[in-house]
């Protein structure tokens, strides 16, 4: 039962995965496109999260926190060259 | 001259790294106690001299009611915001807000913006001006998803978590 | 199914459509300044349940004690304002377009 309803919520983060894909290939604008993968990075952090519970191994959280840490890492320095131009002044 | 300040200058930081530590070798296997000593006494000594020094806590107490508080609003502020997106974007109110802002400290209001952020219908936006000096008053510009009232947003704001604030810090 | 599953079960659905409800966010509304509300609240607080769930589960029904995830709510719980904060300067910096029913823009030009 329960893996029966983890299976749902792949489904339904994977939805929220291809809105994210739509909205980064939408745009309009730069800053869009980067939120859009921002929350991509954030989402697939959700879908290893559900999958450690499915398999029911913890070796997936180190692989979650790395995604979360170099999600954050690359979305700040896209937006500081984005406002200076460049990355480390 | 070489006091016990000198040799561990952040007890309450290094308690933390060593907690982290643990949390991320999951195991409290004597060779993870005994290497999470050593990084959490070595880290503070060697970045000590780089460290900008920040205000204490004065209050733990109202500081970690705080913390709940700002829990509980966050779980009310995602169920008015998932109302609102799905409700139709015509009925929207979006606005730009100026919030007034007594603090002082940097260290202050970058918790302030962080929890108006995570909390009402609000993203910060900006800190105007951005360096202290030279300006008396400092304004928190603020994003609003749906604003009812201009007056009310900022009272909110002021009292709920900015008032804390300036008891902790 | 005991308790505990379902209380598994309970947190997994919610994180999950939580973040759902974050994408549609992206994807629906009209500009920029809007969207940005649905992935820093709605997609953060998703992935707070998810790692309730995940704690449940494994302290729980596995019997391990297993507290890793608590750093990975920590630091989006900690990431996601500054994240947001960046991406809205560079979007006032771009001087991107709001929406025409908003209200205030003028200060957000100064």
């Amino acid at each position: 039962m329960l893996a029966l309803i983890l299976q749902g919520c792949f489904v339904v983060v994977g939805v929220a995965l291809v809105l994210n894909l739509y909205a980064a290939i939408r745009g309009p604008s730069v800053v869009d496109r980067l939120l859009a993968l921002d929350t991509m990075y954030i989402n697939s952090i959700a879908l290893l999260l559900l999958y450690g519970i499915y398999l029911g191994t913890s070796l997936n959280f180190e692989v979650a926190l790395l995604i979360a840490m170099l999600g954050f890492v690359s979305t700040v320095a896209v937006c500081k060259f984005l406002l200076r131009g460049d990355i480390i002044e | 001259m070489l006091s016990l300040k000198n040799w561990w200058p952040t007890p309450v930081r290094s308690l933390f790294l060593f907690l982290v530590w643990l949390l991320l070798n999951n195991s409290v296997a004597l060779i993870h106690l005994f290497f999470g000593l050593l990084l959490a006494w070595l880290i503070p000594l060697l970045i000590h001299k780089f460290r900008l020094i920040q205000p204490g806590i004065k209050k733990p107490g109202v500081a970690l009611g705080y913390g709940l508080m700002v829990l509980g609003d966050i779980i009310v502020a995602n169920l008015q915001v998932i109302r609102l997106v799905l409700g139709p974007n015509k009925k929207l109110r979006p606005a730009f807000v100026m919030v007034p802002l007594d603090l002082t400290d940097n260290l202050a209001i970058t918790i302030l913006a962080s929890t108006v952020s995570l909390t009402p219908g609000t993203v910060s936006a900006d800190v105007l001006p951005l360096n202290a000096e030279g300006a008396e008053q400092r304004f928190l510009l603020l994003h609003v998803l749906d604003l009812a009232d201009e007056a009310q947003l900022i009272e909110q704001v002021k009292l709920r978590y900015e008032a804390p604030l300036k008891e902790i810090f | 199914m005991s308790m505990i599953e379902w209380l598994v079960a309970l947190l997994a659905v919610a994180g999950s459509l939580f973040v759902l409800m974050g994408s549609v966010a992206l994807v629906k509304l009209p500009d920029f300044y809007t969207r940005l509300h649905g992935p820093t609240k709605a997609t953060t607080l998703g992935l707070g349940a998810l790692v309730l769930s995940s704690m449940a589960y494994f302290n729980f029904v596995k019997g391990e004690l297993s507290l890793q995830q608590l750093l990975i709510a920590l630091f989006l719980f900690i990431t996601a304002p500054i994240t947001a904060h960046m991406l809205i300067k560079a979007a006032l910096h771009l001087k991107l377009d709001s929406a025409e029913q908003t209200s205030g823009q003028q200060k957000a030009d100064l």
